[in-house]
This record gives C-alpha cells, structure tokens and sequence, in this order.
C-alpha cells in the first residue's frame, strides 16, 4: 500500500454516503417489463437483433454493436419482446427494446463459464465484446474497446478506478466491501485480455473497509502483479485523466487517449461484471445502483436487472417520502436531472437520487463575476473559468479554443465555488455544443460549396464533350458530303 | 412522476457575493473599534457619512444603468468601498470632502466602468486618490491620536519621518518624536494591529488567500531591511514600516480587493509584492508620506499584463 500525492486542485465535499451505506448490497426484484435502451449511455445505439415476438432468456443477445461506443445488449429478463420504439430515456429520446418478463427466469441455454486463463488476449477480447461489458462508471463505453486500444499500444498498466468522488454515488463502495474477489478477478482477467503486467486498484482514504476488503482479496488471490493505491478523497479524483495523474504521477495528452502514456483504466464494477461473465458466463445484464436522496424511503445499494425502470427501483427502496423535487440521474456534480421516473436504467446509470429540496442547492440571482479566481484555484484542468466565461458571453469562439474550452471535464468544480453563483458548467457545456454545431455548420457549407464545385466542373466538361463531338461530327459530315 | 429538471452540478457551496462582503465589513469592526478609541467618535462620523453617500451613489447609478436596484443594494459591496474609505482619510476632514470622496468612489472608480466586477481600479483608492491630490492639506492633516481627543493635529510619523529626513536630522532623532509609538506610528501601530487580526480572520474564513498580503508585506519589508541595514540612520526598518500607515489595511482589505486584483495564484504573488515594493518606494523616496493608495492603483493598472503572463498549463498539454 503506497501513498501519491494529491491532485493539485478540486474539491473536498460532503459525500452524503452514509445513510445509503447502511443496509448490505440487496437484490432489486426483476421489472414485469424491462427497457432495454439502445444507446446504454455512450451516446451510440446499438442495432437490435430480434423483432417483437421474438422469445428471449435471461443473457439472449437483442441488440449488436454497430460502432466503436456501442456495446452489444443482452435481454436481463425471460419472456417475450413487446415492442420496439422510441421512448423516453435518461438521456433523451431513444429507441429501446421491451421485453415482458414471463417470471420464469430461464437463463439462455448457452450461457456457460468462460475458461479465461486457456485463451489468448485476442479471443478474450472477442468474448468480452460479445458479453456486452461496458464502463460502468457511468461512461458505458465498450471495455473490450478500450482494453484492445491498451492492447494495441502495449499499455503495461491497467488501472482500476474504484475513487467514486461524487457525492451520494457509493455503489462501488459496496461492491468492493462485498464482492471485492470478483474486483481483483476481473483485474487479473483484464490483464490477460490486454496484455498490461501490472493493476493498480485505487481507491480514496474515505473508504477504509472497500480498502481492507481489497487488501485481502489481493492476499487471497496471490498475484503480485495486483496492488492496492489509496489516495486523498477530494473530487474529481474519479475523472480517468485526474486518476492517471494521481496514480502514476503523469499527465495524458490533452489530444490522446491513456494507452498513449501505457495505461488503461477501468472501472472496478465493471471489473466484477468481467468476473461475473468468466465464471458464469452471464452477460452484462444487471448492475449495482445506488438510490439514495432524502426523497427516498430505504436507501441502498441494490443489485438491478438493466432495463428496471427508475420508478421499479425507486419502489423496491420503498418508494418516495417528503415530496422530492428533482431525479438525478448519477451524483451531485455531474448527474442528470431527469423529468420523469419511467426512463429506463441503464449499464451507464450508478446512481438514482430522489432529492427534495433540502438537498439540492437553490440557485441565487446570478450575480456579476468579481474575479475572485476561486474557480480557477479549483479547476482540475487548470483552466481559467472566468475567462472561458467572457469568451462564452462574446461568443468569442478563438479565445474558447485558446482558453482550452475542448479541455474542460465538466466536473461542476468553478462553478460550485463560484460566489456570483453563475451557472459557469452550463455555459460551457452549451458553449462546446455551440462550437460543434459551427463546426459542423462549417464543414457542411465547405462540402456544398465543393459539391457545387464539382457540379460545374462535371458541367462544364460536359458541355465540352459535347461540344467536341458535335464538331467532331460536322467534320464528319462535311467529310462525308462529296460537295 | 414527473420532476423539475436542473443542470447540474446540483449542489454548490453557497458562498455568496454578498456573504464576501459582509465578511470583510465584518472583518473590519476591530479597525474601526481602535480608530475611535484613538480618535473618538469623529471616524464613525465619517463611516456614517461614507455609507449614506455611497447608498445614494449606488442606488442612483443602478437606477441610471436600469439595473436591479435592491439586488446589487443588498450585496454589500457598496459598504465595503465607503468604509475602506472612511477609515483611511483623516477623522477630521470635512464631511463634505469624505463625501466627495465616497462619491467619486463608487460613480466614477465603480460605476463608470460597468459596476460591480468589471472596475479595474479599487474603488476607494480612486477616491482617495482624488481628495489626496485635490485636497493635500486637508488629507495629511491628522489628529494626534488617543484621548483627550482635543482636536490637536500634527505630522503622522510617515510624514515626520519625511520631514525630519529632509532635515538632516538622524532616524533616531525623529523616532523620539511625539507621532512615535514603540515599534511604528503612535496610534497608527494599534490601528495595523487591528487590521492584521482582521486579515488573519478573513484568511481563516477564506475569504481571502494569502499570496496578495504575504507577498505585499514581504515586497515592503525586505526592500526596508536591505537599506535599513545598509543605511541605518536614512532609512526606517521593517517593522516601522509594517506598523505605520496604511500598511496592514492596505495588505488584508485593499489590496485583497479581488475585482481590482489579478486572478491567478502566481500572479497575485507578483500583484502583492509589486504593491509593497512600490508602497515603500512612495514612502521612502516619493512627495506622499504614504504610498499604499498609490501603489494598488499602479499595480491595477498592470493587472492585465500579469494576467497575461501567469496563465497556467492547462492540464495534458505542454509548456506554452
């Protein structure tokens, strides 16, 4: 166990895990209907396999990878595809695939362990892709992806993000009390899969049991190759790039990817849904959530079958108490407020907050930047938030470039600090959204403009063919006359 | 169910643009507490006259640009210009110069360029400049202070320092002079005491950072070091010079101003020490006994430069 410096900025906050660590990892009950949203988070769909009718098991592949950001999706419940269309999600409108659960739990007749340590890293990464194995920290980008890319680049050192820094998110703090053989197990299959030598568990100060549990899983599984890191809690220590940084002391370029510098980083849950998968050969279809808020009757961690609506969840913690005011969909800093309980969850979802007033910081008017630089003290990027905030208000689209706007992680520091109480994350976010769309814009009048270009030119040349052989064809004919 | 949406982040730390300024009028209760026992009551006079002044002031220039007129009231930013300038001016100037003063502040130093945020001078340093040079007679003019309070006025010990200086006459010869306390300026040593507890409360409150203090007072003590020790008898140590004039105010309170002051840690350190170097040059070598009022007012003017040339490596790229 080693000690590594501290982040350079970010916050110390109030983690509000408590009240739903109380209560053991339990069981959220199987949804009549599961939801099984296409896009489980990374912001690509995956293209469904079966049709409605078509009958499925618990672990029935019913959607396939397309792209690179999708992972491919299994049913987490028996019964019968009901219907296919595009319905409300945690992320906006989405198509998913219903499926009505039959209750008799049949688990896919083809479901069998996976005899990991016989196969090479290639075939391993085939067989994680085909179990859907996404990031479960809440990025739901493929891990079969991100390992190859490690893979590719001999990244030595696989990292395995346990920091949960936000508040009220604590699933894998459960998960790694409970369940932390599977922790170092998916490590070490990990390992195999992308060729690193060397897996760093790490995790913050502030979870001194997920720490011994860790501790001794490692003991047990005696692979020197595993170790444990802790390091301060502050936020956002559990952003990839932040983490990198504090564990191995090294930045990853602002244009590159971690395998750039030999590392890869996964997340620990999805470390245990990689252990889940060897050794029953289940697929990503269930998940450790969170659900937690004051609006909420019984927190706790509980185990879910993807695709259980947030209100099915929401009622196996008894359900909702003191008027909650908002649904936040992940932590505190960075979650997604959404507007109605019947969105699906999802392999990208850690955390369901039913927050009532109390909980949620009220906004005051917003009041003129007095260039205090509290946000640029806290700022993990090290960027200047009230200068990136001129530059959004003029629209100044060079200085939001110069100033490193593509560089903010939207973890919400500045703007939580901010005594003008201005929405600063909103601003950029909307602000980088503003930048795409002109780019966009941009390359879409640069593409007509060429295409009209090209238009011409093809009109052009034509007329001269034509032209030449009408010529042509009067030689011809003049030839052809005995005038 | 349905639910409000919000963006988040969803919780913030609530420290608020008027919470800032109430702090540090808050801090500054133990100044004026010293200033009126040295002086009497003339200094609420003027914090009173100030305050009015500046409400009327705000209130007219918000209405003028049609702004909220109780929202920015209540922020307390306003007060916090009146009292840093009642507090530096002589207790018995004439009311209507405190006002004059308090005007210029906040209409021309605050409202002119924009308003809350956007001054690039600190406020009451503008003002204060204005009746120092308008008024030279009337804004040296100090009261000798503790009681009895008989409206005797002399030389503060800056300026006698100054004078006697220009005498021939030695350090020691002036430091045995009536302005003298025992480390500083009589009186004026309480009043750095005072400033300097209410600093170190603002600083344990965060609601300042250490660089800009620090830095001045150190760029005011090692320059006073060096030619105390190279030139005893023409130069006034350190701790004179931490201990007189407007020193501490100026250091905790004025310079601290973080509309006026530059933003990034590395260059608050370069924004302080520049104060504080500047501050004893005026004082040692200037035509004004104190310097505090200038030197913030220069070093906000190369608050755009320092900026510029402090911005950090934004993390995962290289040196610019």
């Amino acid at each position: 166990m080693s000690s590594r410096p501290a982040l350079p900025a970010g916050l110390r906050l109030d983690a509000r895990k408590a009240r739903s660590l109380q209560q053991p990892l339990r069981p959220a009950p199987a949804p009549e209907v599961a939801v099984l949203s296409l896009d489980q988070g990374s912001g690509e769909a995956a293209e469904p396999t079966v049709a409605v009718g078509t009958r499925v098991g618990i672990g029935t592949r019913v959607a396939r990878a397309v792209g690179t950001a999708a992972s491919d999706l299994h049913s987490s419940v028996a019964g019968v595809v009901v219907a296919i269309a595009t319905r409300l999600t945690a992320t906006g409108l989405g198509r998913c695939i219903s499926i009505e659960n039959d209750a008799t739990d049949a688990r896919d007749p083809a479901l069998a362990p996976l005899a990991w340590r016989a196969l090479d890293g290639i075939t391993l990464l085939d067989r994680l892709r085909g179990a859907g194995i996404a990031g479960l920290g809440g990025a739901a980008f493929p891990t079969a992806g991100k390992l190859a890319l490690a893979r590719a680049n001999a990244a030595g050192h696989l990292i395995l993000n346990g920091a949960e820094c936000e508040p009220w998110i604590c699933c894998d703090d459960a998960l790694m009390r409970e369940r932390a053989a599977d922790v170092v197990l998916g490590g070490q299959v990990m390992l195999a899969a992308c060729g690193a030598t060397r897996c760093t568990i790490a995790l913050e100060d502030d979870k001194p049991e997920a720490a011994a549990a860790i501790a001794a899983a490692i003991a047990a599984a005696q692979d020197g190759r595993v170790e444990l890191v802790e390091l301060p809690a502050i936020y956002p220590l559990g952003a990839e790039r932040q983490l990198i940084e504090a564990v191995t002391g090294r930045e990853v370029p602002h244009d590159a990817l971690p395998p750039a510098i030999g590392v890869v980083c996964q997340n620990v849950g999805t470390a245990a849904a990689v252990a889940r998968f060897v050794s029953t050969g289940e697929p990503a279809v269930t998940r450790i959530v969170t659900v937690t808020g004051s609006g909420v009757a019984r927190p706790g961690n509980l185990e879910i079958h993807i695709g259980t609506p947030i209100a099915a969840v929401v009622a196996a913690c008894g359900g909702y108490q003191d008027d909650p005011a908002r649904l936040i969909v992940g932590g505190a800093m960075t979650g997604r407020s959404v507007s109605s309980d019947l969105v699906p969850t999802t392999k990208g979802i850690n955390c369901i907050v039913a927050a009532t007033l109390a909980d949620v910081a009220i906004r005051g008017p917003e009041m003129p930047c007095i260039r205090c630089g509290d946000c640029a003290t806290a700022c993990p990027a090290r960027l200047l938030p009230q200068q990136l905030h001129r530059a959004a208000q003029a629209d100044d689209r060079d200085a939001l470039t110069r100033l490193g706007l593509a560089d903010c992680i939207e973890c919400g520091c500045c703007d939580y600090v901010c005594p003008s109480q201005i929405p600063l994350t909103a601003r950029f976010h909307a602000a980088r959204l503003g930048m795409q769309l002109h780019d966009a814009e941009r390359r879409r009048a640069i593409e007509a403009r060429e295409r009209f270009e090209r238009h011409e030119r093809r009109l052009a040349e034509q007329a001269e063919a034509e032209r030449l052989a009408f010529e042509a064809a009067r030689r011809r004919a003049r030839g052809a006359d005995p005038k | 169910m349905q639910f409000q949406t919000a963006a988040p982040p969803h919780v913030i730390a609530g420290f608020t643009v008027p919470r800032v300024m109430w702090q540090v009028l808050l801090a500054l209760v133990p100044f004026a507490i010293v200033h009126a026992w040295l002086f009497g009551a003339a200094p609420l006079l003027q914090l009173g006259v100030a305050a009015v002044t500046a409400l009327g002031c705000e209130a007219l220039a918000l209405r003028l640009r049609g702004r909220p007129v109780p929202q920015f009231l209540r922020d307390g930013s306003v007060l916090v210009t009146a009292a840093l300038l009642a507090l530096s001016v002589p207790p018995l100037l004439p009311w209507w110069l405190t006002a004059f003063g308090t005007a210029v502040a906040v209409l021309l130093g605050k409202h002119a360029y924009g308003g809350l945020g956007q001054n690039p001078f600190n406020p009451a340093m503008v003002g204060y400049a204005v009746l120092l040079v308008s008024f030279p007679v009337e804004m040296t003019r100090w009261p000798v202070p503790g009681p009895p309070w008989d409206a005797v006025t002399g030389a503060t010990a800056l300026d006698a320092l100054r004078t006697g200086l220009g005498q021939s006459y030695t350090m020691q010869e002036i430091a045995a002079g009536p302005a003298f306390g025992r480390v500083g300026a009589r009186g004026g040593e309480w009043l750095n005491l005072a400033a300097l507890l209410g600093g170190v409360y603002l600083l344990l409150r965060r609601v300042i950072r250490w660089q800009i203090p620090l830095a001045m007072l150190a760029g005011l003590a090692v320059p006073a070091v060096v030619m105390h020790v190279i030139d005893p008898g023409a130069y006034a140590g350190a701790l004179f010079h931490l201990a007189s004039g407007a020193t501490m105010l100026g250091a905790f309170f004025i310079a601290t101003d973080p509309v006026s002051a530059a933003t990034s840690d590395r260059a608050r350190l370069y924004f302080g020490a520049g104060i504080g170097v500047l501050t004893w040059i005026i004082r040692s070598w200037g035509g004004y006994p104190d310097g505090v009022a200038f030197a913030v007012l220069l070093m906000n003017l190369s608050v755009p430069l320092l900026d510029r040339y402090t911005v950090p490596r934004i993390h995962g790229h290289r040196g610019r």
